[in-house]
């Protein structure tokens, strides 16, 4: 498993993917330091409250957040779909696996290499960001490590659906399958978002089961808490607890201890699915 | 169709292998012993690549079972001491040839210091030496595929599976790999050669297994399958009625001038050419023994699908 996870990290590196994240985070986060420096600038100069800027500032990283979480999201999915499924179309993975390699090892080994790549683009790129705004604006998200791990495990949680996939379907069909549940899990989020506000109870239901059944979104919400202002500070700022609640891009609270398990849970059942069916797979 | 050998290095019992309504495999029984050099014959579709994937549990047989190396069909001890050069031949195109192979060592169990040698051993048998630090992608078909043979023939292995082996190369590249299967077979190992270029398989094989549908339709050695008793005659002016007479001497094959008949006893040839003779026919040239694999297989495959009623 370790030398199938050091060649997959050794193949990003060899292949310039990690060159071309690392590059494609400078400029994103440069953009995002002559962003928020201007908005800064233009709301000091119009002598908006520091409480309204601080609070704007929290939104506009959070959209940057959201943008990133997307990112990141098509990224872990192109990374994880061919991991197994391309390396079996090609025919690399007969030569492999005629070696004494059991299927379940290469699949771990794939998902260790690439959950190593994914995890450190996600926090370094997130801390890059949140560094650069909170110097910039001087105003820092309350939890960025919180925030950063739950975007690291949103991230590794497509990337762990789209590997899974992969052992069973074609790459192509693997990537498309995952990016749809991202969008569907968003969607839901939204949904929840939207149920709580008009105390639609069975969209509610629906929205929550969904956030069990494919746990992206529910830690998406642990990214957005770790980013914004306290409660109390947004309704300061004259904003309705009503308005917050429908806000998919608010959360009243973190995720709950138990769903972060049972993320962690998924992970490893999804996993063990794939290796169960891939080890049966004709080849 | 079961040969019998000591010890055998493969063995497989009642295999078959079907792909939803498609038998890939039907009820193969073999025996192949230690040091054999086999060449596994068929055409497309003949299910060759599926017998050499169930050797490595690639695939899973439906039903029957088997052994490779005195452990059941991909066991993965058994598999250290295995090297496979697949029909769909293709390694990581980011890594230098010599990384291959000592991914492949890695792989195979090797200890760590044995690598950096064994890699070199196998890039200097299959000529790719002086090309160890390039990286494959940028290699030609015919030099992945070498790659790909010193990647099976890399530490030495008990049991070599070459799936097509010289179906990239050119004519030097292709009596390179004859010699290198000689070589393997004459330190003891047990080469499966899978190809459908006959010429190579009668140049270095010791033992033909022919496949159809399936089946093994013959196995044996060259002479077994391809000598035989027979006999080609080369006659003219011939008539329907005297061509018709030459039934009485068994099977035989008409390809215009020329006449094959086999099986047929030695004693026999002189009763043939008088038969024809008295038929008004003239007789050119007398050819007994053995003929080519190619012809003796098209014969085989020819009849095995006539007698199916359909084409592989």
């Amino acid at each position: 498993m370790i030398v199938i996870a050091r060649l997959t990290v050794r193949e990003l590196v060899r292949r310039r993917v990690v060159w071309l994240l690392a590059g494609l985070t400078i400029v994103s986060v440069a953009l995002v330091a002559f962003g928020v420096e201007r908005l800064v600038s233009l709301a000091r100069e119009e002598g908006l409250p520091e409480l309204e800027i601080r609070v704007g500032v929290s939104q506009v990283l959070i959209l940057i957040a959201f943008m990133f979480s997307f990112v990141l999201a098509m990224t872990a999915a192109f990374l994880g779909a061919p991991a197994i499924g391309g390396d079996v179309e090609s025919g690399v993975a007969l030569a492999l696996l005629a070696r004494p390699l059991r299927r379940i090892d290469l699949l771990l080994g794939r998902w260790l290499g690439l959950a190593l790549v994914v995890v450190a683009y996600a926090v370094a790129s997130g801390a890059l960001a949140i560094g650069v705004v909170t110097v910039i604006s001087g105003f820092g998200p309350p939890q960025p490590i919180l925030a950063l791990a739950f975007l690291a495990a949103q991230a590794l949680v497509l990337m762990t659906l789209t590997l899974a996939l992969g052992s069973v379907l074609p790459a192509i069909g693997a990537g498309a399958v995952a990016v749809v549940a991202f969008g569907i899990g968003w969607m839901a989020g939204v949904m929840a978002a939207v149920a709580a506000a008009f105390d639609l109870q069975s969209l509610a239901g629906a929205a929550d089961a969904s956030r069990w059944l494919f746990p992206s979104d529910g830690l998406w919400r642990g990214v957005v808490f770790g980013l914004e202002p306290p409660a109390a500070a947004l309704l300061a700022t004259g904003r309705s607890p009503e308005g917050l609640a429908a806000n998919p891009f608010f959360a009243l609270q973190p995720p709950a201890p138990a769903f972060v398990i049972w993320s962690g849970i998924w992970i490893a059942v999804v996993l063990g699915l794939a290796g169960w069916r891939f080890t049966r797979r004709d080849l | 169709m079961t040969a019998s050998v000591s010890s055998p290095v493969i063995q497989l019992s009642g295999i078959t292998k079907r792909y939803g309504s498609t038998v890939a495999l039907d009820g193969i029984d073999l025996d192949i012993g230690r040091g054999e050099l086999v060449g596994l014959l068929g055409p497309n579709g003949a299910g060759k690549t599926t017998a050499v994937k169930l050797l490595l549990g690639l695939a899973r047989p439906t039903t029957g079972s088997g052994h490779v190396l005195g452990a059941p069909l991909g066991d993965r001890v058994a598999r250290r001491r295995i090297g496979y050069l697949p029909e769909l031949f293709r390694y990581q195109p980011w890594l230098r040839a010599r990384e291959v192979l000592t991914l492949h060592a890695e792989l195979a169990g090797m200890p760590a210091a044995m690598r950096p040698s064994a890699a070199a051993a196998a890039l200097a048998l299959v000529d790719l030496a002086d090309r160890a630090d390039d990286a494959v992608g940028g290699f030609s078909k015919g030099m992945q595929q070498r790659l790909g043979l010193g990647v099976a023939l890399l530490g030495d292995p008990d049991l070599v599976l070459l799936d097509e082996p010289t179906s990239a190369l050119d004519p030097i590249g292709r009596t390179d790999v004859r010699e290198i299967v000689r070589e393997a077979r004459d330190r003891g190992a047990t080469v499966i050669l899978n190809s459908h270029l006959l010429t190579e398989v009668e140049r270095v094989c010791d033992r033909v297994i022919i496949v159809n549908h399936g089946r093994i339709i013959a196995s044996g050695t060259l002479d077994d399958i391809v000598a035989g008793d027979g006999v080609r005659i080369r006659v003219t002016g011939l008539g329907p009625s005297g061509r018709s007479a030459l039934d009485a001497f068994g099977p035989w094959q008409d390809d215009g001038e020329w006449a094959t008949f086999r099986p047929l006893v030695a004693d026999r040839i002189p009763d043939l050419v008088a038969a024809i003779v008295a038929a008004g026919g003239r007789v050119h040239a007398v050819e007994p023994g053995r003929g080519s694999l190619e012809a003796r297989f098209l014969e085989l495959v020819g009849h095995d699908t006539d007698t199916d009623g359909g084409s592989s």
